[in-house]
């Protein structure tokens, strides 16, 4: 027994949370007809698919990759998105906004408007049109306080919404993966990770990721209290001047909403030390949307959104 | 990079709003430097709205919208820190209505609990009731936290008689290993600083103890059990004759060599390999997530337990069980449900009522009919096919089960086996 418990004693936070990622992956694939994961080439859903290689490998995923794109991603992020499906011989489905905007089903105000809420009615048609009845995403339970009352398999129902007040209870490791039709289950199965628990997989596991989330030069323009990127959907207003300096990327996503952050760390190693004397929580640093009202994350939630 | 071996204690907080919970957590966050500053400066301005000064810790916990507008507090959320030792989860539940179920919710997947007292009103009946929880779903380590000293001079006469108090009520309940603390989660007092107003405690803060209880043994090693997730057939050039059962270790070890036994079946093989992405290993311990290849050609599916031949759990269609009803709808017990045990989903017949417990009382109720949510009873079970399970005091993972309706897809129970 000595020697067993010593074992044991290796099994660090990571080697945990690994574990009880790659079940519930298992249990997604075991017990959903037809699910999905959502890849969209951002850090959370980088470490999605090397859990569902631990979860898998030697075989091929028993899901399609979905990524729901607004086209207002950052370039690098698409052509590494395309690139690691492509290494990982998996197959990539993708949904363009501009296909529901076509569609008449989003009117967006402006065409420069951030496309951030609208992904939701582009992932919804997506889930109809393949018949998914799971879709599995990146989201963390740390990441907002909306996402921190939220099960590992959420409920949604035929609307795709989630309805806070009527989930069901989630105890020890079993799930209940059941649905009527129509109705599907989004699955979080990096729900415990924080945002410091994956930068430290990352490194643990070698992941390569965009080049944006290391510190790189960048025009950028000072808006409320954070950095915008400037591109051709944002340039400076009058009274704002756009300046070169050196930042990087918390997160990734719609360019018209994701700043990024002054820093430096010009790989994970320095990003984990920033990550660990950081004071400003990852999305009150990098999503403009967050910060609407109060209840932001909670709203769009309730439409559909991851 | 050289990461540091940090490891994970899950908890949970048992206590209500009055009671200083909320102020509680929001002090460990905020002494422990969890808190950002944007997370700080929106429960500053939280604070001023509310026509009150400096920071209120409690508004760090504050819910939902939905749960604001309508005055409900959703069953559980959860939080997290760390320090350089341990990483930490917390399920936050709140204390009023409910209360079983979400502390039934939260408590499953935990280490150890933190029960709260207010230092001027000692053990009421919701500490007995939390005790009780507790014990029932075999929290192996239990804080006894007296807040509020700062309310009572810091008296080490007040803190002894509410821990005495507790320790015969809790002995009672076969309840061992209890940490009592007296703290001041207002002033900060014995959770994540000393303080300096309880020279007399000798004891460790409360994060101290967070951070330092032994854990290793929580987790049974001794008794091997492998519930089959899913079978890999990759079928490609490679891989051409690869067939390999997917899962987590629930409990116990494996080595290459053993010789195992396939439940329901009975067949038995030996382990040729343990297949993991990153290589082979030799042995494996819970709670790994591998891929056992065996030497022989067995049948082998979801919902069969692969375990070590000399080592069986009990293979049977019935059981005993405490049951904790969580649905609104109460228990209709001429029908059939659904039970998920480990991997596998079998029709179930609860056929048998054996009595009600009164959480506050701890008295039993025999001759009962129904359960309605948040009754915790002693009930009969006949499944449709057998289960291969272990006590669950014995065994948290192959012990456990939780109740479906086939009708509304609910979940509607949560059951521990009892064997013997």
């Amino acid at each position: 027994m000595g020697n067993l418990h010593i074992l044991h004693k290796k099994l660090t936070h990571l080697d945990l949370l690994e574990s009880e990622s790659i079940h519930i992956l298992r249990e997604v694939a075991a017990e959903c007809r037809n699910p999905a994961l959502l890849f969209s080439g951002g850090k959370d859903s980088i470490v999605l698919l090397r859990l569902a290689e631990k979860a898998f490998r030697p075989a091929k995923f028993p899901f399609p990759l979905l990524h729901i794109d607004t086209e207002h991603n950052f370039p690098e992020v698409i052509e590494f998105r395309d690139r690691r499906a492509k290494e990982l011989g998996e197959r990539l489905i993708v949904r363009s906004m501009e296909d529901s905007i076509r569609a008449g089903r989003v009117v967006l105000k402006s065409p420069t408007q951030s496309r951030n809420a609208f992904q939701s009615v582009t992932l919804l048609d997506a889930i109809e049109e393949f018949g998914f009845d799971a879709c599995i995403g990146g989201a963390r339970r740390d990441e907002e306080k909306a996402r921190a009352k939220e099960r590992i398999f959420s409920f949604r129902d035929e609307f795709g919404q989630w309805d806070p007040k009527n989930q069901r209870p989630e105890l020890w490791d079993l799930y209940n993966t059941r649905v009527h039709p129509g109705e599907n289950i989004r699955v979080f199965p990096i729900s415990n990770w924080t945002e410091m628990d994956i930068w430290q997989y990352i490194a643990r596991e070698n992941l390569e990721i965009p080049e944006i989330y290391f510190a790189h030069e960048r025009e950028v323009i000072r808006r409320g209290s954070g950095l915008l990127p400037v591109s051709h959907l944002v340039t400076p207003k009058e009274g704002e001047k756009a300046e070169r300096i050196s930042v990087r990327f918390r997160t990734v996503g719609d360019m018209t909403c994701t700043c990024p952050v002054e820093s430096v760390a010009a790989n994970v190693e320095d990003i984990i030390v920033e990550t660990a004397t950081t004071r400003i929580t990852e999305r009150g640093a990098t999503r403009m949307d967050d910060q609407t009202s109060e209840a932001s994350m909670e709203l769009r939630k309730k439409e559909g959104y991851f | 990079m050289k990461l540091p071996n940090i490891e994970l204690l899950r908890f949970i907080t048992a206590g209500s709003v009055d009671d200083g919970k909320s102020t509680l957590i929001g002090r460990l966050l905020h002494d422990s430097k969890s808190i950002f500053e944007d997370q700080l400066s929106a429960i500053e301005t939280t604070t001023r709205k509310r026509g009150l000064s400096g920071v209120d810790l409690s508004l760090l916990t504050d819910g939902l919208q939905a749960e604001r507008e309508q005055g409900i507090t959703i069953d559980v959320a959860y939080r997290y820190f760390a320090t350089p030792k341990r990483k930490f989860i917390i399920a936050d539940t709140p204390g009023h209505e409910q209360y079983t179920r979400n502390m039934v919710t939260g408590a499953s997947t935990a280490n150890l609990a933190i029960i709260l007292i207010d230092a001027r009103k000692g053990v009421l009946t919701q500490t007995r009731r939390h005790a009780y929880l507790a014990s029932l779903v075999g929290i192996p380590h239990l804080v006894v936290a007296v807040n509020k000293m700062d309310l009572v001079d810091y008296s080490q006469e007040v803190f002894d008689s509410i821990v005495e108090e507790f320790g015969r009520f809790a002995s009672n309940l076969g309840l061992s290993n209890i940490i009592p603390i007296p703290i001041s989660a207002l002033e900060g007092d014995m959770v994540v600083e000393r303080g300096e107003n309880m020279p007399w405690f000798r004891g460790e803060t409360l994060l101290g103890v967070l951070e330092n209880i032994e854990i290793d043994h929580d987790i049974n090693l001794e008794d091997f059990r492998f519930p089959v997730q899913w079978v890999c057939r990759p079928q490609s050039e490679q891989w051409h004759d690869f067939r390999g059962y997917m899962g987590r270790i629930e409990s116990g070890t494996i080595s290459v060599g053993d010789e195992v036994t396939v439940l329901p079946s009975g067949r038995t093989s030996r382990v040729r390999e343990i297949h993991t992405y990153d290589g082979n290993l030799l042995e494996a311990v819970a709670p790994q997530s591998v891929t056992l290849l065996l030497e022989d050609e067995v049948d082998i599916s979801r919902g069969d337990m692969i375990v070590k031949s000399g080592n069986l759990p009990e293979l049977s269609r019935e059981g005993e069980a405490m049951l904790c009803w969580l649905s609104e709808e109460p228990l209709d017990m001429r029908r059939k449900y659904l039970v998920k045990h480990t991997t596998k989903t079998a029709k179930v017949l609860l056929n048998r009522l054996d009595f009600k417990v009164d959480v506050n009382t701890l008295e039993t109720e025999e001759g009962i009919s129904s359960l309605s949510m948040n009754d915790i009873a002693k009930i009969g079970f006949k499944v449709q096919s057998p289960l291969a399970a272990d006590d669950y005091r014995k065994n948290h993972a192959t012990g456990s089960f939780i109740v479906i309706d086939e009708a509304t897809n609910n979940t509607v129970a949560a059951g521990m086996l009892m064997q013997g």
